[in-house]
């Protein structure tokens, strides 16, 4: 019995249909414009209740209010009333929340149920900001060779072993001696606490010489890139974006996607700075301007302040930027912008020793911040660094404080709610450099799904009138199959949450024209077949399985190219890579088994004299 | 459709000539135009604007000369309201930020503030490493290629395919570079995935080349794959159509951005069947293919065992 499928056969690829169909679904709702509230802290019921009930009073009627996990999201009926609300929820939360505008898909909860979702859009079609940042490497190691100096420094001191210097140099930390004799003692010390140190010893007998070692460097660079993320996953946070994607690439490369994004200038500064604060003492017991002309004492340090004036500080800081816990914006008592800081145990009673010892005098706060840029000089790209470090604050110590505590001297309100956000998600522990950016703008992100949807529209409906035309009943199966083909292309894009890009509608437009291509080779060998005097029947079989190896080596071919496109593709050029590897992949399958079925149920088991091909 | 007799391989002195000079004007123009690169691998700043009516293109070149961005290059994208600008990397200045200082510029005296439609910022290094990952990917997709048609077919053909994928790479290239076409990472993807589309068609022709060589020991190499060629003609034209008109679709309505990829693919579908009809079968003629090279290989269809 020729041309019959078993009952199994027809049922698997029924199946497979089914839940393609059911899983491409979510695709054809839409998205509600919301807001989306969340908290460190869990928000409570009574919270909940207080936002709903401001929104309203605000003349505003949410589509829904959703209270589930500790967190909100509000359905709006427009962008207007959204875009009002997220106004209001961010003056009403202040710090004690982030108020993230999003958009919440509209699918029913019976699909939601079975975690059947929408395609995830890319940032060309729903409109954001794409950074590439790139990790100092060499900055990250250069800083453990200095703490693992001052480190080495305090353990000499610790254990009384008398030293003339203890220097960084070309990548050595270069350790003298006062004598030679103590020499034992120090190795001692180096093997004990400072594994990730090689040493050696130089012809000059009072003398170590300290390097990293390469696993050392390397472990350093690593935990600087996962540093970094986990610290930009928090700037995130604190911006309020919906869904970011924070990930690494390469070695110290990090990709940061910010959907619904368009004020870059902010995003740039919070994302790119390693801005931190720094306290120390003022030095009060020496001369600035003899600092200034080059005689700076030794212990001090010499620093400007926003107008150009010298000030003199104690080399040692009493607390830095990382012992600060939780920090918020606001306005003095008289109503300068101030950042409003609280320490951690270690920091507060440091603090509180420090400020004990001297009241009365002053203390400076220092702005740290490492810039990097990438700069064309004579052709060259040149990592340009710049440390910028200016006293931003001079005040005496009125009493004892350890916990909790203001700092002013910001130049505005803007600048004060930056820094308390950036002290809040913590200290890059390297500099990064934004080495590409790619910002889509709402409106065209919504021109492209349009465009994209109407080009592919318009040359599906080509394809299927020629094939009707020129195959006429073989040709209409074949229309079937491909449209079949492009709900199982939509069901897994959706299924794996893959990241559908313009390039990416541009692959599943190309899959369409290749798609029949298989049906193409199958129909003329059949029509060859036929005019080779062989039997209806027989000709559909023998059609079948001539052109397998054919459709079977031009696939592979494009399949190759897809995957190689995959392996050294970035962003959209990816998204192109993986439309065009399932659709190639799903085509083979709709195209022969698929109108193989419908051909079998039209044509087989029965006496055919003559096939509409 | 009735079976064609045409004398494709008799008459290959005229392609392979015609194809000879698409060649050498590909190859002279790439050599000395070259590519028209774009910031995804030279660097540099691209920002698209967007005005509510038609932009003045004098004005804005002339508030951007003023604001310093001297070696700013504005024309229209798409529409007369959409504005595109671009930037290359500046000598001493930080690219990071340009986009907005730019935006800031156009935007400060105006009543009709531009919006933004999509910045493009591509470092220094980035753009080296993707016009590197660029190429690796057009190297191992070719060797990938070669080694599956090779072990698939004969060494002959092997060439002969990739002679005729060359080509149709080459020759679309020196497309680019005659209209001076700009290259960016999309149509470097739309070359990509041209070479394996290319080789669509021709593995049709091959395939049927190697089964008339089973059925057919006494006809002549030539006859034999005229015949083939023949054969096959129109479901190679089939083939290409249907992939030609959903590029039509798109090179027509996919917007701007996907415009210079919809041509890519274009120019690639129209030399791949050509190439496909008229060089790979003469390029493994030349090359000597014989009967005697296909009568070892698996039986075709061997491995169907087993399909329904």
């Amino acid at each position: 019995m020729q041309n019959h499928y078993s009952l199994w056969q027809n049922l698997l690829i029924l199946g497979i249909f089914l839940i393609s169909l059911i899983y491409s679904l979510p695709n054809l709702f839409g998205e509600d414009p919301s807001v989306q509230v969340s908290s460190t802290n869990t928000l409570t019921q009574d919270q909940a209740n207080k936002i709903e009930a401001s929104i309203k009073t605000n003349g505003v009627t949410p589509k829904a209010f959703e209270f589930t996990d500790g967190r909100i999201l509000v359905r709006f009926n427009n962008t207007d009333d959204q875009l009002k609300i997220a106004d209001l929820l961010r003056d009403q939360m202040g710090n004690d929340g982030t108020v993230a505008l999003n958009l919440a898909p509209t699918t029913p909860h019976w699909l939601r149920s079975i975690s059947a979702k929408a395609m995830y859009l890319g940032l060309d079609l729903r409109g954001g900001v794409h950074f590439l940042l790139e990790v100092d490497m060499d900055a990250a190691v250069k800083q453990a060779e200095e703490r693992y100096t001052e480190d080495l420094r305090l353990a000499l001191r610790d254990k009384k072993i008398r030293y003339q210097s203890v220097s960084k140099d070309s990548g050595y930390i270069r350790l003298k001696l006062k004598s030679a004799e103590d020499k034992a003692a120090v190795f001692d010390i180096l093997n004990k606490d400072f594994r990730g140190l090689k040493v050696t010893e130089p012809p000059e007998q009072d003398q170590l010489w300290a390097k990293m070692s390469d696993a050392d460097a390397r472990e350093v660079k690593k935990f600087s890139v996962a540093q970094n993320m986990t610290t930009l996953r928090n700037r995130v946070n604190e911006l309020g974006v919906a869904e970011p994607v924070i990930q690494q690439q390469g070695d110290n490369r990090i990709v940061v996607q910010l959907p619904g994004v368009q004020d870059t200038t902010r995003a740039k500064e919070i994302l790119g700075t390693t801005a931190t604060l720094e306290y120390r003492l003022v030095d009060v017991d020496h001369d600035v301007q003899k600092a200034v002309e080059g005689h700076v004492p030794v212990g001090s340090k010499l620093y400007y302040d926003k107008n150009k004036n010298a000030v003199l500080l104690d080399k040692r800081v009493i607390v830095t930027g990382d012992q600060i816990v939780d920090a918020s914006s606001g306005m003095d008592q008289d109503g300068r912008p101030a950042v409003f800081i609280s320490l951690n145990g270690v920091g507060a009673a440091k603090m509180g020793k420090l400020t004990q010892a001297n009241v009365g005098k002053p203390m400076a706060v220092v702005f740290i911040e490492n810039k990097v840029e990438t700069k064309l000089v004579d052709g060259q790209k040149i990592r340009h660094k710049e440390l910028v470090e200016k006293v931003i604050s001079v005040a005496t110590i009125q009493g004892v404080f350890s916990k909790r505590f203001q700092t002013t001297g910001l130049d505005s309100p803007q600048e004060a709610r930056n820094l308390a956000l950036l002290l809040r998600a913590g200290a890059l522990a390297a500099p990064v450099d934004i080495v590409e950016e790619r910002t889509v703008g709402p409106s065209l992100g919504q021109d492209n799904i349009n465009k994209g949807v109407l080009s592919f529209v318009v040359g599906f409906v080509l394809v299927v009138l020629l094939m009707a035309g020129y195959y006429k009943v073989f040709g209409m199966i074949a229309d079937i199959a491909l449209a079949f083909n492009v709900v199982i292309v939509v069901a897994i894009l959706s299924m794996l949450q893959a990241t559908l890009t313009l390039p990416g509608i541009a692959g599943i437009i190309l899959t369409v024209g290749m798609s029949v291509d298989a049906n193409v080779l199958i129909f003329e060998r059949i029509r060859e077949e036929i005019r080779n005097a062989h039997p209806p029947q027989t000709a559909i079989f023998m059609g079948y399985d001539r052109a397998f190896g054919t459709i079977l080596d031009s696939h592979v071919t494009n399949l190759v190219v897809a995957v190689v496109l995959f392996a050294f593709g970035t962003g959209s050029v990816k998204g192109f890579a993986v439309t065009l590897i399932i659709g190639i992949l799903s085509s083979m399958f709709t195209a022969i088994a698929g109108t193989r079925m419908v051909i079998n149920w039209i044509y087989g088991n029965r006496r055919v004299e003559k096939l509409s091909i | 459709m009735k079976t064609t007799h045409i004398n494709f391989i008799g008459n290959r002195k005229i392609a392979m000539t015609f194809s000879g000079i698409l060649m050498v004007i590909a190859i002279v123009s790439l050599a000395v135009r070259g590519l028209q690169m774009g910031i995804d691998f030279t660097g540099g700043t691209l920002i698209e604007v967007g005005y509510q009516q038609t932009a003045d293109l004098a004005v804005l070149r002339k508030t951007l000369d003023e604001s310093g961005f001297t070696n700013a290059t504005v024309q229209n994208f798409g529409t007369s309201k959409d504005v595109l600008i671009r930037l290359k990397l500046q000598e001493g200045v930080n690219s990071a930020d340009l986009s907005n200082k730019v935006l800031e510029a156009i935007n400060k005296n105006t009543t009709t503030p531009a919006s933004l439609r999509r910045v493009e910022f591509v470092g220094p290094q980035v753009g080296d490493d993707l016009a590197t990952d660029g190429f690796l990917a057009l190297l191992y997709s070719t060797v990938a290629i070669l080694v599956y048609v090779a072990v698939r077919f004969e060494w002959k053909f092997s060439v002969g395919a990739i002679i005729a994928t060359f080509h149709d790479v080459i020759v679309t290239l020196g497309v680019f570079s005659v209209f001076a076409l700009e290259f960016d990472l999309t149509v470097l993807a739309a070359i990509l995935a041209l070479i394996g589309y290319s080789l669509n068609d021709t593995i049709v022709v091959y395939d049927r080349i190697r089964e008339n060589f089973r059925k057919m020991r006494k006809t002549s190499t030539e006859d034999m794959m005229n015949i083939a060629v023949n054969d096959t003609l129109s479901r190679t034209i089939m083939i290409s159509m249907t992939v030609f008109l959903v590029l039509v679709s798109l090179f027509f309505l996919g917007g701007e951005v996907i415009h210079n990829f919809s041509i890519a693919l274009l120019f690639g579908v129209v030399f791949g069947t050509y190439s496909s009809i008229f060089i790979a079968s003469p390029a493994a003629l030349i090359l000597g293919v014989s009967p005697e090279d296909l009568i070892v290989p698996e039986k075709e269809g061997a491995h169907l065992d087993g399909m329904p």
